[in-house]
């Protein structure tokens, strides 16, 4: 399989991944090594066979439905980029 | 350095039941114990770069707490223990950059559950290990802050994910570390630098506050010279935790008492050790398969037998995780907006270009690649053509694990094709990096548990790993295996020039 330089600026804004168009080419010769790899897995018939998606396969806990946690936002926040009056700063996003 | 004195010579390479002693006995206290290991990292790790952060000040403190708590009777096993942590680990108050640009300003603001319970242990840490960038690599060269050296040969790479952690536990820089391990990242960088490494079943040790990367994979895992000083450190790091949704409930171990041989005969007497064709077949370099065959013989003549078994499945394990993990990935490292934390851009238009910009800056290369695979295996489509065929694959080989350990108890074979590579000789090319980790990705999927130890050298000197790997939960039973081998063997007291 090979991908072209749309199919990867395609995933790279999916993935919210800026990419100049020498690292769309740059990046995209990797990924066809890499998907040759993968590509090995399409040999093999798993008709029948379960998806494995976890090791232990348990089913996921519960807990009562109770308040665990301390309010830390300050210490939270602290490590935030932007902040103003205990909220993050983004760019305006509606006009 | 200049030499280091008889007395400081010794601690430096005790194994921590010695160093239990000394500190019990008042030959040493915490905090001289843990100003040695600072200044030995002080003077050696500019050569070696195995630290991001070295965090002297806590650790001062931890020590004099250490000393007042040996002082009061109060110390337990690990009480004033110097030890490095993976700075994957989150840590209260201290840098944790997962060896990113993009965390290169974070400061945790709490501590991961293997941080405080080695906390309350009493440990002390030193500081916060190298690494591959968010664990994704081979050899460490992925680090935003530059690759760890490893101490037998600084041309040569440590091995990864862990490779600072491994790189500090050889060079004695700690006598101890913590580690992960999602393909490979504890065992191979233990068997690079020449000591003993494992990484227990998935869900023995939380993944609370340890920088997800593939989390049905990621698992913490513990670096030490020895078996005996790793059956500490686990036992220590294990433990159920609410608040990984994946941690099992189930009662403590004490994998130290494990390592009690037996008392009669022969200490591996009636062990069955299931050697994988697969694995012998052909891809091992000369060395480390006469490392390995001399290092069976040994299991041998302490009373093991050794039988065939068969891993048919084995090799789609690398096609398979390259899947499952960047998957995994690309949705955990969603997270990195440049909004809550972490890097964000200086220059931006608007929402989405900050998105792109903040994370196209804040990652490296090899993570970016890895986001990238992962987000086409889910897209609309691929899903079943890439990830549900690997989620059957991952069944196939954990199926084929199962059916060998009934005809054995552990299984064995290298833990690496090769030894350590020069620093460089594969940073261009992905693929062949990601196939050096054959014989440790398998496991991963499986979710068994796996330790590495030293079985030799090859003809350049470098460190030669033996794997072994047993069914969920027999961590205590591949500690004692490794320890009698031990008890027999001095390969794991060999050391690199620079602690000799």
């Amino acid at each position: 399989m090979s991908l072209s330089n749309e199919q990867v600026g395609h995933i790279a804004r999916l993935a919210r991944i800026a990419l100049t168009d020498a690292g769309i080419e740059a990046t995209r010769a990797k990924l066809d090594d890499i998907f040759a790899l993968i590509e090995q897995m399409q040999a093999v018939g798993t008709t029948g066979v379960a998806p494995m998606s976890h090791p232990q396969e348990l089913a996921t806990r519960l807990r009562d439905d109770v308040v665990t946690e301390t309010d830390r936002r300050d210490a939270f926040q602290k490590v935030a980029p932007q902040t103003e009056a205990g909220l993050y700063l983004v760019p305006k996003v509606i006009e | 350095m200049p030499p280091a004195s008889t007395a400081a010579h010794t601690m430096i390479n005790a194994s921590l039941v010695e160093l239990r002693r000394a500190l019990d006995a008042r030959q040493i206290s915490s905090v001289e114990l843990a100003t040695l290991f600072l200044n030995r990292i002080a003077a050696l790790d500019p050569q070696l770069n195995a630290f991001i952060t070295v965090d002297r000040d806590g650790a001062l403190a931890a020590a004099r707490v250490a000393d007042a708590r040996i002082a009061a009777g109060e110390g337990g096993p690990l009480t004033g223990i110097p030890l490095a942590h993976k700075d994957l680990f989150c840590t209260e108050g201290v840098l944790t950059t997962c060896a990113s640009r993009m965390l290169s300003n974070f400061v945790s603001p709490y501590d991961a559950h293997v941080v405080s319970l080695l906390k309350e242990a009493g440990a002390v840490s030193l500081g916060k290990t190298n690494m591959d960038e968010f664990a994704m690599g081979s050899s460490n060269e992925s680090s935003f802050y530059g690759p760890t050296k490893n101490p037998w040969d600084i041309t040569r790479v440590p091995g990864g994910s862990s490779g600072g952690s491994a790189a500090a536990v050889a060079a004695r820089l700690a006598p101890i570390a913590t580690g992960s391990d999602t393909g490979g990242s504890v065992r191979q960088p233990a068997a690079f630098c020449g000591i003993t490494g494992i990484k227990p079943t998935y869900g023995l040790v939380s993944r609370y506050g340890m920088v997800a990367f593939a989390s049905s994979l990621d698992q913490g895992g513990a670096f030490g010279a020895s078996a005996e000083d790793c059956a500490l450190l686990l036992g220590a790091m294990t433990g159920f935790d609410a608040r990984d949704s994946t941690s099992l409930e189930r009662p403590a171990e004490d994998y130290a008492a494990a390592l009690a041989a037996p008392a009669a005969g022969k200490p591996l007497e009636g062990l069955r050790i299931g050697l994988p064709r697969e694995f012998f077949a052909e891809g091992m370099a000369d060395g480390v398969r006469a490392a390995v065959e001399a290092a069976l013989a040994q299991y041998r003549a302490l009373g093991a037998s050794t039988v065939e078994v068969s891993l048919p499945n084995a090799k789609l394990a690398i096609p398979a995780y390259y899947v499952i993990a960047p998957a995994e990935c690309s949705s955990n490292l969603s997270r990195f907006d440049g909004v809550r934390y972490g890097h964000r851009a200086a220059e931006y238009t608007d929402l989405a270009d900050m998105y792109g910009r903040s994370r196209a800056e804040g990652f490296g290369e090899e993570v970016k690649r890895r986001i990238l695979i992962g987000t086409y295996v889910l897209s609309h489509g691929y899903y079943d053509a890439y990830y549900l065929q690997a989620q059957r694959l991952r069944r196939l080989i954990a199926e084929d694990f199962k059916a060998a350990l009934t005809q054995c108890d552990v299984i064995a074979g290298p833990t690496t094709p090769g030894t350590a590579w020069t620093l460089g000789a594969m940073a261009d090319d992905p693929v062949q990096m990601y196939l050096s980790d054959i014989y440790t990705i398998a496991v991963n999927l499986a979710g068994l548990p796996g330790i590495s130890h030293p079985c030799g050298f090859d003809a350049a000197g470098l460190p030669v790993g033996l794997q072994l790997v047993g069914d969920y939960f027999a961590e205590g039973r591949l500690l004692a295996t490794t320890h009698h081998f031990q008890q027999a063997t001095d390969w794991h007291q060999r050391r690199p020039e620079c602690a000799r």
